[in-house]
């Protein structure tokens, strides 16, 4: 046992999965530490914020000391964030039309662009070639330019409750910055939120936890029954073998896909928790373990030490457990990690379809995914309400992949390489 | 001749008994459970009625109407009869259409996708595998975690992947649909052309996720393969590699064979779920608005459909399988 331990622990595959599936259980554990409240908390007021640092703007004018920083970049960067490429691309159009030569307009450099615009654009001026809808569309860009370069201070007033008078309280000018550290109210957003206005990375690693969850129970259910029906089939033999192999039969075939399905319509949202999906999952994914461990025990039933234990009267289940399941102990292990695997494929596809667990109860990857192209996510560029999904599937999916890989090749070694 | 006869007979069998177990499940399952879909359509419909009297009679009606008012064994011959003049009642949602008409018009656009994307994926990745055993080294050390990753991939992730890199970030091929809104289904060129277009993102979707599969399998297979001890004495012979490789490729393809009857439930499973990430007029489309709109009778005929499907599919490939490899023949005479 040691022995088989110290090999598998020399596996660099499956090591690297193994220390992957634990990183991530343990940021799954730790990060609500951190971040306490229900990952379901809607605190978004509107869908796919980015993610990013949010500051409470009432704080920072409120609160939050100003300080004077001179930053000479700081106008010109906050014209160009105002000016996007396609407003300095317009503006480069009309110079052009209006006899300005290409290589004197520089796009990139703002200040340049900003100098040769003020000084020819001409709202009445009529270059040839540009529509009259053009035209008017660089009005309004120049007339959203007018007073970018020479800001004019923001000014905050407030309105008193009880005399009802309103009264400057703040003025702002261009250069004041606050330290984002001395602000009450700040929240990161990893990955902004989703299209419930939930903090995605929260429900993210919330989500793996489930799906992690749904996956070990499905996995335990279908190796344990797999396992059982197996074993009895291989070991009994005769009427028991013929009747476990006719359904093992039978739903190879039957996809557990279309079982999937059927069951969980038939049993309804309302009844559908996470425990639940999972239980059914397993129900319908015993059957390549039975037919393995019974192919396995058919080969190890006529050992010696078995005939010699069955000699001594031991018992059925004593049999099983002492003689013969430690020679398939490894590969059960194996179909284990293979069964949680593709039970967190399940759910997911099962979600994507809608059959998915109770989405108010339990966030899971499936679920994240399903509600993310329900909402059109990937047409909206919110790329981070889905993406990181399924990076989050592939890479749990993949280190297990690894582990097994690894494990086969300890007990496989004809598979070293 | 003996030997394949009581294969094919022993297959026909089994088709013959899972078909009818399918049928059978495909009947109780749903029936089994608290649920009753009669009342929930008669509160759909009588929504915001409130005369207790007129939602019973048209709970009553509805009842006369599916026959759940009927014992079970009744409605099961009922459904039989039904299923044999291929009568799957009506849809709920796009009453008064039949569910056989759509499931029909349906189920050509999904096996037009997968057939030929599962064919494909797994040729290509039986290949790689094949290869990455016999050449091993850098080949082996790049083909074997990529495949391993794509693999674990659930299709419909890689179908979204694929969607906003060459759909909607390079605009190369249209998002959704089998083919453009503006076009209707004809001979002609254009709408030919439109239909390739939208077929390119959902098959390799497919294609993809087979190719990790199987080339995993294949290379194991290979291996073992090369280790046994024909190819050694045919190596001390001083047979070609060339030749060993054919001899190793073929044994190592076979256990392959079944494989993919056996898997074909699993990967249509997936592909039906990557259908809908691209608004695919198949099977995965279908079933995905029947479970949201409740059409019960809907559902439950694209999931016979599919068993059907897989079914006939995995028989054929066992049949094929009967014919390619000879020892089949030996194992039934004995």
């Amino acid at each position: 046992m040691r022995n088989t331990l110290r090999q598998v622990s020399r596996s660099a595959n499956f090591m690297i999965g193994f220390v992957t599936v634990m990183l991530i259980l343990l940021m799954v554990g730790i990060y609500p530490l951190f971040n306490p409240g229900s990952p379901l908390d809607m605190i978004g007021l509107g869908t796919f914020f980015k993610p990013g640092t949010y500051i409470s703007m009432y704080d920072a004018v409120e609160t939050a000391t100003a300080y004077t920083l001179r930053i000479d970049d700081a106008a010109a960067k906050r014209v160009a964030a105002k000016l996007p490429m396609a407003d300095r691309e317009s503006m480069k159009r009309w110079l052009i039309a209006y006899g300005i030569a290409e290589d004197a307009i520089h796009t990139d450099d703002l200040n340049d662009l900003l100098n040769l615009w003020n000084n020819t654009y001409d709202e009445s001026a009529r270059p040839a070639g540009l529509t009259s809808a053009f035209r008017k569309s660089v009005a309004r860009i120049d007339a959203a330019l007018e007073g970018l370069l020479e800001p004019l201070d923001v000014r905050v007033y407030t309105t008193s409750p009880e005399t009802g008078e309103t009264r400057e309280t703040a003025r702002i000018k261009d250069n004041q910055f606050i330290n984002v550290s001395e602000v009450v109210n700040t929240r990161r957003l990893w990955l902004g939120t989703d299209n419930f206005g939930r903090d995605a990375f929260k429900e993210l690693l919330a989500a793996t936890g489930v799906s992690l969850k749904i996956g070990l129970i499905a996995g335990v259910i279908a190796t344990a029954l797999g396992l059982m029906l197996g074993l009895l089939s291989g070991f009994v033999g005769g009427i028991v073998d013929d009747i476990i192999m006719f359904f093992a039969n039978l739903f190879t075939v039957i996809p557990g896909f279309v079982l999937l399905i059927l069951i969980s319509y038939s049993i309804g949202q309302e009844q559908r928790g996470a425990t639940v999906v999972a239980a059914v999952i397993g129900c319908t994914s015993w059957v390549w373990t039975t037919r393995s461990v019974r192919a396995q025990t058919l080969s190890l039933r006529n050992r010696d030490h078995v005939n010699l234990s069955r000699l001594s009267g031991h018992t059925l289940p004593r049999i099983l457990v002492t003689d013969i399941l430690p020679y398939i102990a490894s590969y059960v292990v194996m179909a284990l990690i293979l069964q949680i695997c593709s039970g967190i494929l399940a759910e997911a596809q099962l979600s994507m379809l809608g059959l998915g667990p109770k989405t108010t109860e339990t966030p899971t990857l499936g679920l994240m995914m399903f509600w993310g192209m329900t909402y059109a996510a990937h047409q909206n560029g919110a790329w981070w309400a889905y993406f990181p999904v399924i990076l989050m599937i592939a890479l749990v999916s993949f280190s297990m992949n690894l582990m097994n890989t690894g494990l086969d090749q300890v007990f496989n070694p004809q598979l070293r390489s | 001749m003996k030997g394949y006869k009581r294969y094919f007979l022993k297959k026909v069998f089994w088709f013959v008994v899972t078909l009818v177990a399918a049928v059978i499940l495909n009947f109780t399952l749903p029936r089994l459970m608290p649920s009753d879909p009669i009342a929930t359509i008669t509160r759909r419909v009588t929504e915001g009625m409130n005369n207790q009297n007129a939602v019973m009679q048209i709970y009553r009606e509805y009842a006369r109407k599916f026959g759940t008012d009927q014992p079970m064994w009744k409605q099961f011959f009922i459904y039989i009869g039904n299923l044999l003049r291929g009568d799957m009642g009506v849809s709920f949602q796009q009453y008064p259409r039949k569910v056989s008409d759509i499931v029909a018009s349906s189920v050509v656009w999904t096996i037009a996708l997968q057939l030929p994307a599962i064919l494909v994926g797994w040729m290509v990745g039986n290949l790689l595998g094949a290869l990455a055993a016999y050449i091993r080294k850098g080949f082996d050390k790049v083909l074997v975690p990529i495949s391993l990753f794509v693999s674990g991939l659930p299709a419909f992730g890689l179908a979204v992947t694929l969607l906003v890199i060459f759909g909607i970030t390079l605009k190369w091929l249209p998002i959704s649909g089998g083919y453009s809104y503006d076009l209707l289904p004809s001979f002609s060129w254009k709408f030919i052309k439109s239909v390739i277009a939208h077929y390119q993102m959902p098959f390799w979707s497919v294609v993809l996720i087979a190719i990790g599969g199987q080339a995993i399998g294949m290379r194991s297979m290979s291996i073992y393969e090369l280790n046994a001890d024909y190819v050694k004495y045919s190596r001390f012979l001083g047979v070609k590699d060339r030749k060993v490789v054919g001899y190793v490729f073929r044994n190592a393809m076979l256990p392959q064979v079944t494989g993919l009857a056996l898997s074909i439930g699993t990967m249509i499973g997936g592909a039906l779920v990557a259908e809908t990430i691209f608004s695919y007029p198949g099977l995965g489309s279908t079933i995905m608005s029947g479970i949201t709109s409740a059409d019960y009778p809907l559902i439950s005929g694209v999931t016979l459909i599919i068993t059907v499907m897989v079914l006939t599919m995995s028989f054929i490939i066992e049949m094929l399988y009967g014919v390619i490899d000879p020892r089949v023949k030996a194992a039934q005479s004995e």
